[in-house]
């Protein structure tokens, strides 16, 4: 066991290291660097004065070095101006020569600067991922046992009506995506058109202080996307637990049906659905950001949109590394966790 | 002009009945879920003479109650329809005028399923799709959005007015209000309303059915190509090439999908025509996949598998070289005269974009089929016959793994689907006034909580699209588990 968390621990590193790289080469590509240049200095810059700003700041060199600086691997960059100021990577303009650290990256534990928020990386993504997290929080607390009881009632007795009406229900819920569901519900209970104003189609305020009124839609949008794919995944897993031979032991010992579906069936199938819903983590992050865009939650998608709109690279690398460990991270937690649920796998 | 409503005067007969019919529909429907839970379901007791019958009760008339109620709601629905396609706006308001709109879809429903029913036991799995009502509810809603796209797209027969013209006074009225000033031969309402640049929403809706019609099947083909030639390998030989595929269909999965759309659809990566580089490759696929399919079958004559080959790959290959060569863009190989097509620049990349997301899935899905399908007794057979690798994999393998595949393509068309609108709702790729349902909902939504319909109308599109490609496929597993 130890050695297969290793490994997987081995494969997480060298995904992350691509991933970055790909995210690094292509917001490093020129024309990406020539808009952020124009955006930073100004719009009237000639070809020659995007160069140089670019060259001041070392965006010039070769990616793979560039990107052994993000990491903390190569040295950082020092420009000597005509008139004798010194700026660098890791450093203020001017800085005294003893208070010159020659690497700073992600291993020196600087995630480096964003250039359209003005602030930390680090502090920035870590606040807007504690916004997000809340909302998070609530998906998982409204969809878990939303879609647990949803696939558990439809999988008791596949075929009855129930089943058929809970599996159409699953399938519509899969094919509404969030920015579909969401433009309904702002529609229905947020708008004057329809008159029912009972919630806030805008969730700016949540960040502070999340209220039923304006944090309900979002919540309820993300959870009932990912809410189907769960439920359906119970449905099967229980009706097979209910097809099993202990099942039909239970049955012809005359327990109710109560009973044969909370004491004996429940727990075998709960099993299944437990890896869906930590894999299902990952999709949600979409979700998050499709939520966040739309009801104006500032939070982790919104500074992903925020960032990749602005091609804001160093912003981007650290988001891109958040989401990559919130994926892999679930696919181990959701492989152990398999292993420790079944005693069959765990035994053996 | 008078605004329509939705119904017109017609509602004043049939909304009533509609009313009654849905309340007491909804109480039955509730009632027999209730009853279900508490009693256990429909009892069935055993006749002296050994067979089986329902032993009646509380269950069994709710449910009975239930079933009449739905089709008395259903046949309402369909009057309003009905008598829509015959008396338009005037007299059965929005909703029959839209139905008139859509007469000619109606009648391509009609012939389709006449055709498909009088002769399912012909026609395979798509005949036995007719026997489950889930499956004929999905794909009588896919086929009406793809009815409806081509016909809109190609022959301008569904639409009211231009999609992209603006009307003065238009802007963010409500649905069936009269058009100002509107000449003889010109349609006298905007049926769905006018967006914030006064253009018709109705006419725009199945513009934008046509766009999704055209790029979702085909770009999931596309996918699909490239995740079995790529997945049958990996999962037939396994070893190293199936850890370095698997490593790289991982590495794709990991992305955040919109993290990656935003990567690659940004006017600069288009400038530095890193999208058709990517075309370049993916668009190989299907050339390589009938090559390989082709060659592995009829090695054994030549002198019919090389005219074959040659005719066949010399007519993919000039349609792959004129679809990625563009004359404006880095891959330009082919001279003008022989460029057959050029493609929109922002559908290519959003082309590429979604077919790249989907493969690493369709990737993973092939290769468990072709792990679990190579260990049977047909694939050794063909060993020992002495037949080649890829004889095995696309002749052996291939058709064995064609259920879940089918089913899979159903659903992945739906995800497509929702992808395109997703880049759309981003503002990605197409252009703004281009009308598909993504970009259509992102240009509503700044206004949702004043004027929510010209959001709501693609969306329920959308919605009801997917829905029908996730039925359909729900349907088609069912009937291919039967047998």
């Amino acid at each position: 066991m130890g050695l297969f968390i290793l490994r997987r621990l081995g494969v997480m590193l060298l995904t992350a290291l691509c991933l970055t790289f790909i995210v690094f080469f292509l917001t490093n590509l020129y024309p990406n660097l020539e808009k952020l240049a124009k955006t930073q200095g100004n719009f009237r810059m000639t070809d020659e004065a995007v160069a140089s700003w670019l060259d001041d700041r070392g965006y010039i060199d070769n990616t793979l070095i560039k990107y052994g600086r993000w990491l903390g691997v190569a040295p950082g960059w020092i420009t000597e101006k005509e008139d004798g100021t010194v700026t660098g990577q890791c450093f203020k303009e001017n800085a005294p020569v003893e208070e010159r650290p020659t690497f700073c990256g992600v291993l020196q534990g600087d995630w480096g600067s964003s250039l359209v928020f003005k602030d930390e990386v680090s502090s920035l993504v870590a606040t807007r991922l504690g916004a997000t997290g809340k909302l998070m929080g609530f998906v998982l607390l409204v969809m878990v046992p939303m879609s647990l009881i949803v696939g558990v009632l439809a999988g008791m007795r596949e075929g009855s009506g129930l089943d058929r009406s809970l599996s159409t229900f699953s399938i519509a819920t899969t094919a509404t995506p969030e920015y579909v569901s969401g433009v309904i519900f702002i529609a229905i209970f947020a708008s004057s058109a329809f008159g029912l104003k009972w919630f806030k189609g805008s969730a700016t305020q949540a960040i502070e202080n999340a209220t039923f009124e304006n944090f309900t839609l979002p919540v309820l949008t993300i959870a009932l996307y990912g809410m189907g794919y769960i439920a359906r995944m119970t449905r099967a897993s229980m009706t097979e637990v209910m097809t099993a031979q202990y099942i039909r032991t239970a049955r012809l010992k005359g327990v109710s049906f109560g009973n044969i579906v909370l004491k004996h069936a429940l727990r075998n199938a709960l099993i299944a659905p437990f890896t869906v819903i930590m894999l299902q983590i990952p999709w949600l992050l979409n979700g998050v950001v499709i939520v966040e865009t739309l009801f104006n939650y500032k939070g982790f998608g919104w500074l992903l949109v925020q960032a990749a709109g602005n091609n804001d690279i160093e912003l981007l690398l650290a988001v891109s590394v958040v989401s990559v460990v919130v994926v892999l991270i679930t696919q181990l937690i959701s492989d152990i966790g398999y292993v420790f649920l079944n005693p069959r796998i765990r035994i053996s | 002009m008078e605004p329509l409503t939705w119904t017109g005067p017609l509602g004043q007969f049939l909304n009533p009945a509609l009313y009654v019919l849905s309340a007491v529909f909804l109480v039955a429907a509730v009632v027999q879920i209730v009853l279900g839970i508490a009693t256990g379901g429909s009892r069935v007791v055993t006749n002296p003479d050994g067979t089986l019958s329902s032993a009646g009760g509380a269950y069994d008339l709710s449910s009975t109650a239930t079933r009449w109620l739905g089709l008395g709601l259903l046949i309402v629905v369909l009057a309003y329809i009905v008598i829509g396609i015959f008396t338009g706006p005037q007299v059965a308001g929005i909703i029959g005028g839209m139905s008139q709109q859509l007469t000619p879809v109606w009648i391509a429903l009609i012939l389709t399923f006449a055709v498909s029913i009088t002769f399912k036991r012909k026609l395979g799995l798509y005949g036995k799709l007719f026997d489950s009502t889930v499956g004929m509810v999905g794909f009588a809603l896919v086929m009406f959005w793809v009815y409806a796209g081509v016909m809109a797209g190609l022959f301008d027969w569904i639409t009211t007015h231009d999609s992209l013209s603006q009307v003065s006074g238009m802007k963010n009225k409500v649905p069936g209000t009269p058009m100002r000033g509107a000449e003889d031969g010109e349609y006298a309402w905007y049926l769905l309303g006018g967006d914030n640049l006064a253009r018709d929403v109705f006419s725009r809706l199945f513009k934008g059915a046509w766009v999704v019609v055209q790029i979702a099947p085909l770009a999931t083909v596309f996918a699909f190509m490239v995740g079995i030639t790529l997945g049958l390998p990996a999962g037939f030989y396994g070893g190293r090439l199936d850890t370095l595929l698997s490593f790289l269909a991982n590495l794709i999965l990991a992305f955040p999908v919109i993290l990656l759309f935003y990567l690659l659809v940004t006017p600069e990566i288009v400038a530095t025509g890193i999208p058709n580089y990517m075309a370049t490759v993916l668009f190989v696929f299907p050339l390589v996949f009938v090559g390989v399919l082709l060659n592995s079958r009829y090695y054994t004559q030549p002198s019919f598998r090389t005219p074959l080959l040659i005719v066949v790959l010399g007519i993919m290959g000039w349609m792959y070289l004129s679809l990625i060569s563009d004359a404006g863009t880095k891959v330009a190989v082919l001279p003008e005269f022989l460029d057959l097509f050029d493609i929109d620049p922002g559908i290519l990349v959003v082309f590429v974009s979604v077919v790249f997301v989907n493969a690493p899935t369709v990737f993973r899905i092939v290769r468990g089929l072709a792990l679990d399908i190579k260990t049977r007794d047909y694939v050794a057979a063909a060993q020992t016959r002495g037949e080649g690798p890829w004889y095995i994999m696309l002749w052996e393998i291939l058709p064995n793994a064609r259920g879940p595949l089918i089913v899979d393509f159903c659903l992945r068309i739906g995800y497509t689907t929702i992808l395109l609108g997703t880049l759309g709702f981003f503002g990605l790729g197409l252009q703004s006034e281009s009308p598909d349902w993504g970009t259509t909902i992102n240009a509503g939504r700044r206004l949702l909580s004043a004027y929510p319909h010209p959001a709501i109308a693609p969306a329920l599109s959308l919605l009801t699209m997917v829905l029908g490609l996730n039925l359909l496929a729900d349907g088609l597993r069912e009937e291919s588990l039967k047998d």
